[in-house]
């Protein structure tokens, strides 16, 4: 259970909880999403794309660490882009960066805690909302452990504890599989399921299997444009016995790139 | 309030059997309000129902003994928060006392020197200022970076705990030199606020060095190589050193937006 805020149940106007038109987001001078549209509701969506495709660019504006170049851009209803006030959409968001930075001497209570704390939690709130983010990624008995100590994949969940302490409606996972055993893989896909009820989630990958397994709906990048939205069945659709991949969704997500590419 | 008689609790105690639905979520639900109703059916459960709540306590205890220890007192955020900060800025604010205490030691043993605690105060924030609002120090600044904290109120916050610690230093610096009191600390002030309100369209990291560098090169060395004080120091520069940091601080408040992302220039 968990308080429900008054802004959660207020009547909205905005059926989409990610929008963006015609968006534009700078990687140092290069334009990495170049022209993209994009419109996400509730559950949880796999963003796959070759290197370079841009997933991390969008990831980035996503979370409005950086300013989009062009275009629009809303997230949960509010507009994003330009000199708007980020502090609301923020207190709702959560984020795993590609390169996730922490505190080597803090905990993993610790850091959990001061992350809840900067995303303006009610005080009373955060003890308890620390301690069920670590136990949802499977860390309760590592809680105070200093993050120093932790190996690669324990960081990864630790990174995707801070991201979801505030109960997010839009959370953005960027490679959360990343370091993880295929154990902790088949757990984080139930995390992601779970946390789908309630929320938007993007998780940028590159492994398609894990979309397949826990996503509702895949997105395809390349060259900072959206080439595919669908289902995870309508990109196993895509692929024959020709095209390369070890399974048929890899076929349906080569089929789908090499279809692109001969027609430019 | 009705209470369940006698023999509908026992039957209750007992499984329920003969019992229809209906009557078994009426039974629980005024179970659920009443304390005696509870405890009259406590002393009816059957030795098979008191075997199994034995059992469930067993288990219970032996898994808590096998998890881990329930959480101690854990430190609030704030106070985690502040631990960072310290860790953080101490050695650049050591660095800081450091060089104040060589100006100090300098003025003393040449006094033909201009003083070199009064040209170094309006730089001595500029380090903890840098510091305070960059993506090169804090590890975790692309987490930061996407939560409401992050934002003038922090800059300002993390700010004012560099002049904690940087005004006390300026204020024996100067008394022990007898140099200026308000010659050491307006500079001082004057360049914090150019600091942030430059830093609002450069980013406060490239502005605290722009600004080092510049009053380097225009008064700190000149005035050492000349030996003698730049005016800009004397005694009459006063009202304006006073002026000029009311001016910078009322620049920063409406820049406020530009501190909303982090990424360009910090
Ligand atoms: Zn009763």
């Amino acid at each position: 259970m968990r308080a429900v805020r008054a802004a959660e149940t207020a009547p909205t106007l905005h059926p989409w909880l990610v929008h963006a038109e015609k968006l534009r987001v700078r990687a140092g001078r290069h334009l990495a999403v170049d022209g993209l549209d994009l419109t996400l509701t509730a559950g949880v969506h796999g963003v796959l794309g070759p290197n370079g495709a841009g997933k991390t660019t969008l990831m980035r504006a996503l979370s409005t660490v950086v300013k989009p170049a062009g275009g629009s851009l809303t997230l949960l209803g509010a507009p994003v882009d330009g000199r708007a006030d980020l502090r609301e959409v923020r207190r709702q968001l959560g984020y795993l960066p590609q390169q996730f930075g922490f505190y080597p001497r803090f905990t993993i209570r610790e850091f959990v805690a001061y992350m809840a704390w900067l995303k303006e939690m009610p005080k009373a709130a955060v003890p308890d909302a620390v301690q069920r983010a670590i136990d949802r990624v499977g860390l309760t008995g590592k809680a105070d452990a200093r993050m120093k100590t932790l190996s690669g994949g324990m960081l990864r969940r630790a990174g995707i504890a801070q991201a979801v302490v505030n109960d997010p409606r839009l959370l953005l996972l960027d490679e959360p599989t990343v370091g993880l055993d295929p154990e902790q893989r088949l757990e984080f896909r139930d995390l992601l399921r779970d946390l789908a009820a309630e929320s938007c989630v993007l998780v940028s990958t590159h492994l398609v299997e894990d979309v397949v397994a826990a996503c509702t709906d895949v997105l395809l990048m390349n060259e900072g444009r959206l080439l595919f939205q669908g289902t995870p069945d309508d990109l196993i659709a895509r692929g024959g016995q020709s095209d390369a991949g070890d399974s048929p969704a890899e076929r349906g997500y080569s089929a789908l790139l090499r279809r692109h590419r001969s027609t430019v | 309030m009705t209470h369940p008689t006698t023999t509908i609790l026992a039957r209750y105690a007992d499984g329920g059997h003969g019992l229809d639905d209906a009557a078994l979520w009426s039974i629980e639900v005024h179970l659920d309000v009443c304390a005696d109703c509870r405890a009259r059916l406590a002393a009816r459960t059957t030795p098979a129902t008191a075997e199994l709540l034995d059992r469930v306590a067993a288990s219970l205890d032996r898994a808590i003994d096998a998890g881990p220890a329930p959480a101690r007192h854990p430190a609030p955020a704030a106070a985690v928060h502040r631990r960072w900060l310290a860790w953080t800025l101490l050695p650049w604010l050591a660095v800081t006392v450091a060089v104040l205490g060589c100006g100090v030691l300098l003025d003393s043993v040449e006094p033909s020197l201009p003083s070199l605690v009064l040209l170094l105060a309006p730089v001595a924030p500029l380090p903890g200022v840098a510091v305070a609002w960059s993506q090169r120090i804090d590890p975790a600044w692309e987490l930061i970076a996407t939560t409401p904290a992050a934002g003038l109120a922090m800059v300002l916050r993390r700010t004012l705990a560099v002049l904690v610690v940087v005004l006390p230093a300026l204020l024996v610096a100067g008394v022990s030199t007898g140099t200026s009191l308000a010659l050491t600390l307006l500079p001082c002030l004057a360049f914090t606020a150019a600091t942030l309100a430059l830093g609002a369209f450069v980013g406060v990291w490239r502005a605290a060095i722009g600004l080092a560098l510049a009053w380097s090169a225009a008064v700190l060395l000149p005035s050492v190589v000349t030996r003698s004080l730049s005016p800009v120091l004397q005694s009459g520069s006063t009202a304006v050193w006073a002026v000029a940091t009311a001016a910078l601080a009322a620049i920063i408040a409406p820049a406020a937006t530009r501190f909303r992302r982090l990424t360009s220039g910090n």
